[in-house]
């Protein structure tokens, strides 16, 4: 579904992505984590060309992105992409935020993109709140409706940016409910996360990033039992007992 | 008001201040001020939007003209514009053109001017992450800007939009020099045939222009208010 084949990426000077390799399958939901400013951002930001590659070979669902006549927009529209800080649409509805690219890139009618609308905010729990202001929700609803609003195109792949690292402690549960659901739903998942239950218990595979490389790929319980990089342990201790 | 201020003169002028000769002549003195500023304003609103749009896209071939033209008309004085539409325009068009629509063509090519640069940081002030996120639902670059950034971006545009239309306002009056009889030339005319009250006169026409820029000034609160949504964390 999504193949990085020596991919690398420069932001000046500083080398962001460096040699990346890696496949992610059908229906697997890997997690990437690493200590900040080690580039998972910048990886995820790729699939999607929020952040264009400068070296390498990136496919997307069969869609080359180094090729010039690839359709960006179309590919885009079949990733489903979740920011740290939601970037819902302040001036509209929960309602209008979700069907707003439905109606204008599918050309479905208001009717039916306000019924999906509404099945997938029962979905994440919020059908409630489909008349409110991004602004009158928590943090944990404003992304569960941001998750709803990303669902609303039907993606093949969701991306998953740092979901939590913008919220308060007692909101983080609601937002990995929805995602553990949709992992189990079978849908194709990359996620940047700190959150390492959530990696243990919902992914398929671990990959961790430090300074644009990617040190290690494993699964979970290897990787939390056995680290072999040492970065990689080090990370995880200071992850796991922060106080030490 | 006695010997010293006598605003006799005022009321026995009254509907020449404010329509001119009107209707058995052409529209005059403050209905034909309100009739330069209102199309002017209209005009320029899409005038600034337009070139405010053009000077931020990525393509140079469309960026540098754009960026050239407001600059330089930002760096000559209305006046001088407005001098130069009344003597370009029929020499281009090959016609005569009423003064007044060339007075409509100096004020909206200024305006619009200024206005693309209250467009332009409107549209910058909007978080990246909004583009953001609408790219990556898949919508164009024009969707994401008609959707997304100027609904946004207008909003909190309106203060500084009715900043520059007010200024527009009381510019009208620059139409005098070309001898348009707006409420100032409408204003000397009376001064000079009547002689002995332009104190009168002109505290009269501070007034009125004072009352229209507020009048103005107060719409665009009540309708900044009805626009306001809830701002976001």
């Amino acid at each position: 579904m999504i193949r990085f084949t020596g991919v690398h990426k420069w932001f000046k000077d500083l080398h962001v992505l460096n040699d990346i390799n890696l496949h992610v399958a059908k229906g697997e939901v890997v997690v990437v984590c690493g200590p900040s400013g080690s580039g998972k951002s910048t990886l995820i930001r790729t699939v999607n060309q929020l952040e264009p590659i400068n070296q390498g070979q990136l496919v997307v669902d069969g869609m080359d992105l180094s090729d010039p006549k690839t359709d960006i927009n179309k590919l885009r529209a079949e990733i489903g992409f979740v920011f740290q800080q939601f970037n819902l649409y302040p001036h509209l509805s929960v309602m209008k935020n979700i069907t707003l690219a439905p109606v204008k890139i599918r050309g479905t009618a208001q009717k039916e993109a306000t019924e999906q609308a509404m099945a997938l905010l029962e979905r994440v729990g919020l059908a409630h709140k489909h008349d409110a202001y991004p602004s009158q929700l928590s943090g944990g609803q404003q992304q569960r409706v941001a998750i709803a609003r990303a669902l609303a195109m039907r993606p093949k792949i969701m991306l998953f940016d740092e979901p939590t690292s913008a919220l308060d402690p007692e909101m983080i549960g609601e937002v990995l409910a929805v995602m553990k659901d949709l992992a189990q739903s079978g849908m194709t998942m990359v996620v940047v996360t700190h959150e390492m239950g959530f990696a243990r218990e919902v992914s398929h595979r671990i990959t961790f990033m430090d300074h644009g490389v990617i040190l290690e790929e494993a699964q979970p319980e290897e990787f939390f039992k056995n680290p072999r990089h040492d970065r990689a342990k080090q990370f995880l201790k200071q992850l796991l007992s922060p106080m030490h | 008001m006695g010997e010293f201020l006598n605003f006799q003169v005022i009321a026995d002028n009254f509907v020449y201040f404010m329509i001119g000769r009107f209707p058995h002549g052409p529209l005059g003195g403050l209905g034909l001020t309100i009739y330069l500023a209102v199309v002017s304003c209209i005009l320029s609103f899409f005038g600034g939007l337009i070139l405010g749009i053009l000077s931020i896209v990525k393509n140079p071939v469309i960026r540098y003209p754009v960026v050239l033209f407001i600059n330089t008309v930002r760096g000559m004085p209305l006046l001088m514009v407005i001098f130069w539409m009344y003597f370009l325009m029929p020499a281009l068009m090959g016609k005569t053109v009423p003064e007044s629509r060339t007075v409509i063509a100096g004020l909206t090519l200024f305006t619009s001017a200024y206005m693309s640069q209250i467009v332009r940081a409107g549209i910058e002030g909007i978080p990246k992450g909004q583009t953001e996120a609408g790219i990556s639902t898949g919508l164009k670059h024009w969707q994401v800007m008609l959707y997304i950034v100027l609904p946004q971006g207008l909003r909190n545009m309106i203060p500084s939009f009715v900043n520059q239309f007010v200024s527009l306002i009381k510019d009208t009056s620059l139409a005098f020099i070309v001898g348009v009889s707006e409420l100032t030339h409408v204003a000397t005319q009376i001064n000079n045939r009547t002689m002995a009250y332009p104190t009168e006169i002109f505290i009269f026409i501070a007034f009125v222009y004072f009352v229209l820029c507020y009048a103005f000034t107060s719409l665009s609160r009540w309708l900044e208010r009805r626009l306001a949504w809830r701002k976001a964390i």
